[in-house]
């Protein structure tokens, strides 16, 4: 690793995504568009939009970056750019936290946004610290960031790659508590639902909504979902491999 | 000094019992079967053959980049892959890997960054981006988006990355092809001055067999085995012909007549 390399992609990253204004305008804008779309579609029942609006604040910079970095590391891999880096001095490390830090910048504005529009101009209405929501945006937006970046290895074209969306996210986002509380899933469901990370990004949220304090179970749910980002971003620099085979 | 003549006198690369294979199935292909031959340094050397013959492949061993490969490969005095050889290295892939969605300027700034990294280099990353840009002769169109460019204009930028790091050794992969006939005297032009003032070694492949007379010497490559290898006034003198490209198909039919004899029908 080389603090200096990793700084260089990170800026390169953001620098390709300055020449694209569109794809910044749309990931910045559709999550604050989501929410108030959501705040009027819950106008009668403000709790549910509490509960679902504080849980759609961790699902959609998972969503974002787990697109943005499919497409652009797949892009890379296509390109032949990755092989040139690769017969560079440039290490797996280097790239990977590059891409993490260039997204977890766009994820920290986005977040931001989002979370400051539902707090104050949406009626959000949190118990805890608007700063914890923050945080689990951000560890979901690296696990998304991960989760991209190793299925990317999987997807032989973009058209794979989008398709990868609905297969790899779908299913946490049904079993993740967001449409009925996980205690009343089919037990078998209830199981797999433990084992997905996205599960425990909504009820970190959760635990904000209602408590005041950090809880121990907010500090597990952070704790899982930094670690399974981590191990899944591990698992993305096996994938990219310095030989063709 | 023992040890820099030594070096000196060695080939750039120097392969011996080469052999390839492609495909992760159960039965990989043979894309390289035990080659042995040697890439003098500071010359321009021509990898020609038909497409498909296993050029590419051969050109992505030296620089690492090619799994399943078997045999003695050594490069500028290191076994292919050392760590200390991607510095030294420049390779141009056949089709332009650059960024399309950053301009030539920025392409080059990122690239140096990576092999001479730190803010200390700075300034010599700046001469670095200049002198390539000059170079490949971009000068002009060096704040254009490189997905804006020509294929021409593209597949130049991709050479001037590999300029970067002033490689003593450039590993170039079709660098002329559907280049107009002005722009690929340029770039021969340029390769033989970077060979004669730098002291580089080139190893420049190409399907097209006049490029050959541009070239100091010759690997002529068919069905992943080298049919022979020689300058180019040394291939035609030997074969009695007048164009590489007549030698070459003179040495194909010899092949195959010795293939006939070994095994009757």
């Amino acid at each position: 690793m080389n603090a200096a390399r990793t700084a260089a992609t990170a800026a390169r990253v953001l620098r390709q995504l300055r020449h694209d204004p569109r794809s910044i305008a749309l990931m910045i804008l559709v999550p604050v568009l989501m929410l108030t779309l959501l705040r009027f579609v819950f106008d009668g029942s403000p709790r549910t939009f509490d509960s679902i609006g504080a849980s759609l604040l961790g699902i959609f910079p998972l969503i974002t970056m787990f697109l943005v970095t499919s497409i652009a590391t797949l892009r890379e891999r296509t390109s032949g750019t990755l092989e040139r880096l690769l017969a560079m001095p440039l290490g797996k490390g280097d790239l990977i936290a590059g891409y993490a830090l260039a997204f977890g910048a766009v994820a920290v504005v986005q977040s931001l946004l989002a979370t400051g529009l539902a707090l104050w101009a949406l009626g959000l209405d949190v118990v805890g610290s608007p700063w914890l929501l923050l945080l689990v945006a951000l560890l979901d937006a690296l696990l998304g960031t991960a989760l991209g970046l190793f299925v990317s290895a999987f997807a032989a074209s973009e058209f794979q790659a989008v398709q990868f969306m609905p297969a790899v996210i779908f299913p946490q986002l049904l079993l993740c508590g967001l449409f009925a509380a996980r205690s009343t899933m089919h037990p078998v469901l209830e199981g797999i639902s433990d084992a997905l990370p996205m599960s425990y990004a909504v009820d970190g949220m959760t635990q904000v909504l209602t408590h005041t304090d950090m809880t121990a179970d907010f500090v597990r749910d952070v704790v899982i979902v930094a670690a399974c980002a981590v191990l899944v971003l591990a698992l993305g620099a096996a994938t990219l491999r310095r030989r063709t085979p | 000094m023992m040890n820099k003549q030594a070096e000196g006198d060695q080939a750039a690369v120097h392969a011996h019992g080469l052999t390839v294979r492609r495909g992760t199935g159960r039965t990989p292909r043979t894309v390289i079967a035990d080659i042995a031959f040697d890439v003098p340094r500071g010359r321009i050397t021509g990898l020609l053959g038909p497409s498909g013959c296993g050029k590419s492949t051969l050109l992505r061993a030296i620089v690492a980049t090619q799994a399943h490969v078997t045999g003695t490969l050594d490069v500028l005095g290191r076994p292919a892959g050392h760590p200390d050889l991607r510095s030294r290295i420049g390779y141009v892939t056949q089709a332009p890997s650059v960024y399309d969605d950053l301009t030539v300027r920025q392409n080059l700034d990122y690239f140096a960054a990576i092999l001479d990294p730190g803010r200390a280099a700075a300034a010599r990353r700046a001469d670095a981006v200049h002198r390539a840009i000059t170079d490949v002769d971009l000068t002009t169109r060096a704040d254009a988006l490189a997905g804006n460019l020509s294929g021409g204009q593209r597949s130049r930028v991709s050479l001037a990355v590999a300029l970067l790091g002033t490689p003593e050794l450039l590993v170039l992969d079709e660098p002329t092809v559907g280049l107009d006939p002005v722009l690929r005297r340029d770039l021969w032009n340029l390769f033989h001055d970077i060979a004669a003032t730098r002291g580089a070694t080139i190893l420049v492949s190409s399907h097209v067999m006049d490029e050959a007379e541009r070239c100091h010497d010759l690997l002529l490559m068919r069905e992943g085995r080298i049919l022979a290898q020689d300058t180019p006034d040394a291939l035609r003198t030997r074969t009695h012909s007048a164009t590489v490209e007549e030698a070459f198909l003179r040495l194909v039919d010899e092949a195959n007549a010795l293939l006939a004899q070994e095994q009757p029908r």
